[in-house]
């Protein structure tokens, strides 16, 4: 009978941690928000976070976009073939880069690269004293740490989201034109035929939420850490968990709302 | 003037400050003396708002800290200036950048007045020639002075000092405790020193109080602590092992 009420207390518990972190999350982007609203932007700050997030990770989502799309060629060939459909394989690439992949596996690199950057970044200055310094001098920590992140990603994933679906479509392209040996002017024009604007601005607007969850977990993350650099360990690897599981819930929502 | 008015607080059910009363002349140095743990890093964040009493005050020339929202409260922060324990600079910008940052932050100067301030600043504590140096190539001297600069450039009223010669061998203890000497003359600041250096506090202090179990237990001169009949301050101030104070 203990077991089984261990057992429960534990859910209850964790169902209480979740909610409590949900809370504290919308609490501190309302914060961030509102510091946006209170101070004007310091735009060589947000320069510099748009060229970390953005330039900064274009060899990386390049990469990844490329090689995804040359494997969903390959994989999407096998399939197609059987049912005599290859000219299709076109627009199936091109949906799911636009549609799906681009947004999600950009907003996962990005999370990787510069999300863990964020929290361990903010939480070193947490534990060194560096937040207290800045609220110490009147500065929003908020205003000054997270607000340019937030922003950046937000304006950046999109960016980098087509970079990963451009890339991504053109090793789908080389995959099935040289590799396979088929037709590459099908693989085009079927693309043109299939593919609808909403494809893209759809998966757009996903990778902008996306941008918005990843730097908001991250620099939230970075102001929880405590207890020295164990302690930016952490929060760093709960920042990469957190936001991906958000990202991919976030996917499932968005994508029954858009599409 | 600052005052600290049955000021309480516990973390995780541990009381720190147990009905903490003490005021702060201005314009003159107190040093806060103590064991380390007995909340005197935690009394200095509360005089600047980055902690809130469980229950208390915390005045500053009347205001209470608690009675006030953010804005007024960040308003009321730019007459504070605070040198932390190691320093706090910004280990991502050099040390012309750490210095400017209130300057950039608060004031809308021209870059040649923000350079002669930051250049004026970094030769008052005797560090000309480093600015374009990061943190992490200083010593921790060094860094604690570019954090006095820093503290002093926008000339507060109030400047803090959480144990400025805390981790320094003597003879650089002794070039901070003549720093802060001879910035105050200089500013005429009301300064709040938290150390456990009693030779320091010495030179230093116009007044000293010593916090033991959350609370002040004994306040004067340096002469007063010196010939202190209360057996609590006498371990402390000569440093012996054997005492009330249980270790």
């Amino acid at each position: 009978m203990d077991f089984i009420l261990h057992y429960f207390e534990r859910i209850g518990l964790f169902v209480l941690y979740i909610i409590n972190e949900l809370g504290s999350l919308i609490i501190y982007l309302w914060n961030c928000i509102l510091s946006i609203f209170r101070y004007s932007v310091n735009f060589s700050n947000l320069f510099d976070q748009m060229s970390f997030i953005g330039i900064g990770s274009f060899y990386i989502v390049g990469l990844t976009g490329l090689f995804t799309g040359m494997v969903l060629s390959l994989q999407s060939y096998y399939a197609a073939r059987i049912v005599g459909v290859t000219y299709m394989i076109g627009p199936t690439v091109a949906l799911a880069m636009t549609r799906e992949l681009g947004p999600v596996l950009t907003a996962l690199m990005i999370t990787a690269r510069c999300g863990s950057s964020m929290a361990s970044e903010i939480g070193t200055m947490k534990i060194s004293e560096q937040v207290d310094a800045l609220e110490v001098m009147a500065v929003d920590p908020f205003y000054f740490l997270s607000v340019p992140r937030i922003i950046a990603s937000m304006i950046m994933l999109p960016l980098m989201s087509i970079v990963t679906s451009l890339i991504g479509i053109f090793g789908g392209y080389v995959v099935y034109k040289f590799f396979l040996g088929l037709n590459g002017t099908v693989f085009v024009d079927m693309i043109y035929k299939y593919i609808k604007l909403s494809d893209i601005y759809n998966g757009l607007i996903k990778a902008v939420f996306f941008g918005i969850i990843l730097a908001t977990i991250s620099t939230f993350k970075g102001f929880e850490a405590s207890g020295g650099s164990k302690g930016v360990g952490r929060v760093t690897t709960q920042a990469v968990v957190l936001s991906s599981i958000y990202i991919l819930f976030a996917d499932y929502i968005l994508t029954s709302i858009l599409f | 003037m600052i005052i600290l008015e049955n000021v309480n607080k516990s973390f995780k059910n541990v009381k720190v400050l147990n009905n903490l009363n003490i005021s702060f002349e201005d314009k003159k140095i107190t040093v806060v003396i103590g064991r380390s743990g007995e909340g005197k890093s935690v009394m200095l964040k509360h005089i600047v708002g980055l902690l809130r009493p469980d229950s208390g005050r915390v005045l500053f020339n009347d205001i209470d800290l608690n009675a006030i929202n953010k804005k007024e409260l960040n308003e009321l922060r730019k007459k504070f200036g605070m040198v932390f324990q190691d320093g706090a600079l910004f280990d991502s910008i050099n040390i012309f950048e750490n210095v400017a940052f209130p300057l950039r932050q608060h004031l809308k100067l021209s870059e040649g007045d923000i350079i002669k301030k930051v250049m004026s600043g970094l030769n008052d504590v005797g560090l000309s020639g480093i600015e374009s140096k990061m943190p992490a190539e200083l010593s921790g001297g060094m860094r604690k002075r570019v954090a006095v600069a820093r503290a002093m450039i926008l000339e507060p009223e109030t400047v803090l000092f959480d144990e400025p010669t805390t981790g320094l061998d003597p003879i650089m203890s002794d070039v901070i405790n003549n720093l802060i000497i001879s910035t105050q003359k200089h500013f005429k600041y009301t300064g709040i020193i938290i150390s456990h250096d009693i030779e320091g506090a010495y030179k230093t202090a116009d007044t000293i109080a010593m916090l033991y179990e959350g609370a002040i237990i004994e306040k004067g001169d340096a002469e007063k602590f010196k010939t202190s009949d209360n057996p609590v301050v006498r371990q402390f101030v000569t440093g012996s092992m054997n005492g009330p104070i249980v270790i």
